[in-house]
């Protein structure tokens, strides 16, 4: 099996993640499509990391992580704060700047 | 490098599995299946990371995505709502084959520059230097990242403290004391409060769930035992059918001819089922 498999499998997750985002109106659905982004970013870094013998794609990897799991937290946190203003999760309803 | 066998076999299994519950992200209704779909795939990925010689990033990715963000995610999910459908009404005419075609679009795109581009011969990881991959990596970001590395602490840092400022409420009125709630509960006696603890919900001789009222002590069903929120759902259990159930069986068991005893009523029966 060839290496590039895997970043087949990482296109493919990522493509079916940024059509989360763009398709569905549950803010924490789209939220899950981000994430899925950002884990298949991941599988790719591994796999390049493995591809040229050298560590560093995983210690990027792990930077993508860490920087996932800060970004969690404020966006949850904004979600929650927005659920508690409007009473409603969905993308549709954040529109104060229309008319 | 060679990929083994068995690296193979696991791929073509869990590479199918890990598409179809990514899709079921674009499908599902609840966004609680939708949690539990990108559980899935982010653990086939701990796994995968595992088989590409990369176990400390498959440990992080079990540690940090399914047991820290996956849960935080069902957290506010438990806050926003569980029941909480997404529409699958469109306010855009057409953003689903848009959507759709955009997606397949960057699938194809990223999956052409792949297939056209040449990659070296896979070195692997084997000529680390001797060490495990956790030494590797933190070889790599001592040597290389430091300031890398400090930049990311001071930004979960500042992440945990945004988290905290966003999430707090400030507290409007003055926080109501003992006295105050005790008061308020006598001001309230007129417009039938009772003082007491709320009654149980009612124990029978088949039945003592929470949705089964108790009767008073004149065999009426007491609404207020069952909790309010099965009132609400209206799963509540008529107390009549119970007590209409429960005497058949005690006229059966006593064998009891339906004759003599012409007024067992709900009312009546009451000493003998609860």
């Amino acid at each position: 099996m060839e290496l590039t498999n895997y970043l087949y499998l990482s296109v493919v997750l990522f493509a079916l993640g940024a059509t989360t985002v763009l398709l569905r109106r549950n803010t924490i659905v789209v939220f899950m499509g981000i994430e899925l982004m950002l884990n298949a970013t991941n599988l790719a870094l591994v796999t390049f990391a493995r591809m040229h013998g050298d560590v560093t794609g995983q210690v990027l990897a792990f930077f993508v992580m860490v920087v996932a799991a800060a970004e969690v937290v404020v966006g949850l946190a904004i979600i929650v704060t927005i659920f508690r203003a409007r009473r409603s999760a969905s993308v549709d309803d954040v529109n104060l700047l229309k008319s | 490098m060679t990929v083994s066998g068995g690296e193979t076999v696991l791929f073509w299994v869990l590479a199918p599995l890990m598409v179809l519950a990514a899709s079921g992200l674009l499908v599902v209704r609840r966004a609680v299946h939708a949690a539990v779909c990108v559980v899935f795939v982010m653990i086939s990925l701990a796994v995968l990371y595992v088989a590409q010689e990369a176990p400390f990033l498959g440990v992080v990715q079990v540690v940090v995505y399914t047991g820290a963000v996956m849960m935080l995610f069902l957290f506010v999910l438990m806050l926003v709502g569980v029941d909480a459908a997404d529409s699958l009404t469109e306010t855009i005419r057409g953003q689903r084959w848009v959507g759709l075609l955009l997606g397949l679009g960057l699938a194809s795109v990223l999956g052409g520059v792949i297939a056209r581009s040449t990659f070296p011969p896979p070195r692997g990881l084997a000529e680390t230097g001797g060490v495990t991959n956790p030494v590797a990596l933190a070889r790599v970001v001592m040597e290389h990242y430091v300031v890398a590395m400090e930049v990311v602490g001071i930004l979960l840092v500042t992440a945990a403290v945004a988290g905290l400022v966003l999430t707090h409420r400030r507290r409007l009125g003055a926080k109501p004391t003992q006295r105050a709630l005790a008061e308020a509960k006598i001001a309230a006696l007129p417009t039938g409060r009772h003082l007491s603890p709320l009654p149980a919900p009612g124990v029978y001789a088949q039945n003592n769930a929470m949705d089964t009222p108790a009767l008073d002590h004149t065999g009426r069903p007491l609404e207020h035992s069952v909790p309010r929120v099965l009132r609400i759902r209206g799963q509540q259990r008529e107390a009549a059918e119970l007590l209409t159930a429960e005497e058949t069986l005690v006229h059966r068991e006593l064998d009891v001819p339906d004759d003599p005893v012409p007024s067992v009523g709900p009312d009546s029966s009451e000493g003998e089922t609860r």
